[in-house]
């Protein structure tokens, strides 16, 4: 009889939970790491699948129009009229430059569209969205600076010192008990009926400020909740709006002229290097022709070669070389092959540098060993007998083959493929080398045309200075994510649909 | 028939180059004068009626060498960069028949030593950031020892009790030999035995200012300059080495560091006070004119007051204008397309 040894029983049980416990723990840590990148991704992209505009009536003006050619206008001019108008009090070049200063460059687009669809609407004043600044947008989303107003509980005093610039602010006070009394501090904005004043702190016993908005000199007293006090976190050296332009914002904000709605844009605009016009359409048409090259080269040859070395070649030194040769292949670091695409298809066939073409080329070299070696793992899971059975019954090797055993291995095969696709469509190593790392404006035409990708997109944008092209950044790795979840789902789905279990 | 398919793939791909003629300027080099040619180049794309350029970002080096490869549709029509052409690079291209280069120089670039905003503000000299940051500094009797400051205040009494820590570009960068060349190769020239050894021996005077250390103080941070402001802002007692439209467009995070006192600000870069810049160039071929179409048009756009004028747009997008005489300078080569002779290049 064995003794029961309890102690080690307790001892093997102890073990295993305590290796259940490591592996939850790792999977715990692991799907943390994701949500956090993710969370991170989406929320700093989310603001990049809106834009901000204003809407303004706009005189189309005959004089800048020739309705035989209604591209050609200036409507750039027209709609930075119609935006001045709405600010009659804003005078001097200064001032005037910060006030157009927040519309964008492109926001005469909509305008442009509008007289081009119906040129019967020159001479007419029509209502149109213009797209506002990059910079404008992130301060209307709150990226750049949180603003509280408040409204003013005491009687406010302005006065204008004789032979100095600026005002002074007093209520029943003056100086110090002045800014406590009315609650303002040093560079609070108080905004008023007829201008608005900024508090620069206490100077010789009064409470000083300087315009901000050309202010009306007869306004002397404003009355409790007649003014606001409008305050900043980011102090106006260190934002790219400055006070007055924040103001002009806020007023049209109040008049609910502000329109925030869903960017299209950003799937229908090639790249810029205007933060609010840039869109990702020229690099997923890039994408979508460099991967189509990619895969109509890589799928017959990988099939092909598959089938040949799985089912027909002879077993010998030269098939085990080649074999050996495939795995090294598809370890080998992808700027590899954007050297060897530099060195074939640019310099010795003379392609064009940064086309689709090339790119396709390149990647279908990476991505053959994955296809070829996904596909003979699934060519040898189909069991000998169905072969035999073939053979048996007379058909030939070639028959049986692609008769038989090639329909029961798509499914594997095809989800090879597609994930050699998805390592295609996040490759960005081998494209440096062939010049599809640059600045495209332009929607690429054909397979010839110069074109970048999604992935070498979210790099360029990333090292751009501006801070709106973060957001953006974000945003194209969100589609990215979504395009390579798509293709793995599909992978997935193509699997559990078709495949047998033997 | 695998053999007929590759065959066939080859014929094809021999077949493809008998395309149309280029009608598209194509750009190449610097990724400091990058963000400045694209914007005149989307600005020339929209008004021009041609093709936008294709601008590639291949650092001044590799856009150089590209660009001196030849002449003809397969060969970029201007190369960017942030330093002039070496007297190599001019041969290569001589050699290849690129014999008429045109010289314009756009504006300047600012390398800032930045900090967080939450910081106490430094204020640094050249020779400091030498004493910090090189492999290897004279001790006291001149000799070379391995750098043995740990922190700010070992550099200089007058610093704070600060562990020294710089985010920077990697060797690979521009940014960084310029960096080496103008704050450290200056720095290194304040201390007498390190402006002795230049003359005794250029080439080991040489090998101690472009050693950076490796042992901790300065933290290779890649290329994404907004990289390394996130990493400031997570750790406010490190510095980092920028572009000045970074510091511009950061200022809510960061703050630049005086250097021998001069701030960096678009003023002192442009009059030279602010010691740390460069001059940034571009470089066009002057036999492509008439070949691919649009290059005159295209440099009139760069070289014009809307561009690089005090109040142009690639002043908005960070490039530190040149003075007037200067730039009037530029204007006279891009409209006569000076060409660039042997005795220019140094």
């Amino acid at each position: 009889m064995t003794e029961v040894r309890n102690d080690l029983v307790a001892k093997r049980y102890a073990a295993e939970r305590r290796f259940r416990f490591y592996g939850a723990t790792a999977l715990a840590l692991t799907a943390l790491f994701l949500a956090i990148l993710l969370t991170d991704t989406v929320i700093k992209g989310i603001p990049a699948f809106h834009e901000t505009s204003v809407e303004l009536d706009v005189k189309v003006d005959p004089a800048e129009v020739d309705p035989n050619n209604p591209v050609g206008g200036n409507y750039d001019k027209m709609i930075k009229e119609a935006f001045r108008a709405e600010f009659p009090a804003v005078e001097g070049r200064t001032n005037q430059r910060a006030l157009t200063a927040l519309l964008s460059s492109g926001g005469a687009d909509a305008l442009r569209g509008m007289v081009v669809a119906d040129p019967s609407i020159i001479g007419k004043t029509v209502t149109v969205p213009v797209l506002l600044s990059a910079d404008a947008d992130m301060f209307l989303k709150g990226m750049l600076t949180s603003q509280t107003v408040a409204p003013g509980t005491a009687a406010l005093h302005i006065a204008r010192l004789d032979g100095e610039e600026g005002f002074v602010l007093t209520g029943d006070k003056t100086g110090e008990e002045a800014e406590k009394e009315l609650g303002l501090a040093p560079r609070d904005v108080v905004r008023f009926k007829g201008g608005a004043l900024r508090v620069t702190g206490v100077e010789n016993g009064y409470l000083k400020a300087v315009p901000v908005l050309a202010t009306d000199p007869a306004v002397t007293t404003v009355g409790p909740g007649q003014w606001d006090i409008v305050s900043f976190s980011v102090p106006e050296s260190n934002r790219r709006i400055n006070d007055n332009q924040a103001l002009w914002l806020d007023e049209l904000k109040q008049e609910g002229r502000i329109e925030n709605s869903f960017s299209w844009r950003f799937f229908e605009a090639g790249d810029s290097r205007e933060p609010e016009l840039a869109g990702i359409r020229g690099a997923l048409v890039g994408s979508l022709l460099t991967v189509l090259v990619a895969i109509a080269l890589a799928l017959p040859l990988g099939i092909a070669a598959a089938i040949y070395l799985e089912e027909f070649a002879p077993k010998n030194k030269w098939t085990d070389v080649i074999e050996v040769n495939i795995n090294n292949l598809a370890a080998v670091p992808s700027i590899i092959f954007g050297l060897l695409g530099l060195a074939v298809f640019l310099n010795f066939f003379g392609l064009p540098r940064s086309a689709p073409l090339v790119g396709g080329l390149v990647l279908a070299l990476l991505v053959l060993p994955t296809i070829i070696i996904a596909s003979r793992a699934a060519l040898k899971a189909v069991p000998p007998s169905i072969t035999e059975a073939a053979l048996g019954v007379g058909a030939s090797k070639q028959q049986a083959v692609f008769q038989h055993v090639l329909p029961l291995a798509l499914p594997g095969i095809m989800t090879g493929t597609i994930l050699g696709l998805a390592r295609a469509f996040g490759e960005t190593a081998p494209l440096l080398m062939i010049g599809m790392v640059a600045f495209i404006a332009d929607i690429p035409s054909g397979f010839t045309s110069a074109a970048t990708v999604l992935p070498v997109q979210v790099f360029l944008w990333s090292d751009l200075p501006e801070l709106a092209f973060r957001s953006k950044t974000a945003a194209a790795i969100i589609v990215l994510l979504v395009v390579l979840f798509a293709l793995n789902a599909a992978a997935i789905y193509l699997r559990k649909r078709f495949e047998r279990r033997w | 028939m695998k053999r007929i398919l590759l065959t066939a793939s080859l014929v094809a791909l021999t077949a493809v180059p008998a395309l149309a003629a280029r009608d598209q300027i194509r750009i190449v080099g610097s990724s400091t004068v990058y963000p400045f040619t694209t914007a005149v180049a989307e600005q020339f794309g929209k008004t021009s009626g041609m093709k936008t350029p294709v601008v590639e970002a291949t650092g001044t080096g590799g856009g150089l060498k590209l660009f001196c490869a030849g002449l003809g549709e397969d060969k970029p029509d201007f190369a960017n960069a942030s330093r002039p052409i070496k007297k190599a690079e001019f041969e290569t291209c001589v050699k290849n028949g690129v014999t008429e280069i045109v010289e314009l120089e756009i504006g300047f670039d600012g390398l800032s030593v930045a900090q967080s905003k939450d910081a106490k503000p430094l204020s640094l000299t050249k020779e400091q950031l030498f004493r910090a940051l090189a492999k290897n500094i004279p001790d006291k009797d001149g000799k070379l020892i391995p750098n043995p400051n740990k922190t700010w205040k070992d550099v200089d009494a007058s610093l704070p009790d600060v562990k020294i820590e710089v985010l920077g570009p990697p060797p690979t960068s521009g940014t960084r030999d310029s960096f080496a060349e103008l704050a450290l190769e200056a720095g290194a020239l304040k201390i007498p035995a390190m402006a002795d050894l230049k003359k005794s021996d250029a080439k080991a005077f040489e090998a101690v200012w472009k050693s950076i250390r490796e042992d901790g103080a300065y933290v290779e941070a890649g290329e994404n300059d907004n990289l390394i402001v996130q990493k400031l802002v997570a750790n406010p007692a490190a510095l980092g080495i920028f572009g000045f439209s970074f510091v511009e467009q950061n200022a809510n995070a960061i703050v630049d560091i005086p250097i021998d006192g001069v701030q960096a600000t678009y003023e002192t870069i442009a009059d030279g006070s602010y010691k740390l810049s460069r001059p940034l160039f571009i470089y066009a071929k002057n036999q492509h004119v008439g070949k691919i179409p649009g290059i005159v048009e295209f440099i009139a756009e760069y070289v014009s007051d809307k561009a690089i004028g005090p109040d142009g747009y690639l002043a908005a997008k960070g490039l530190v204008t040149l003075p007037g005489a200067e730039a009037d300078k530029t204007r006279a080569v891009a409209k006569n397309m000076t060409v660039l002779t042997a005795a220019d290049v140094k």
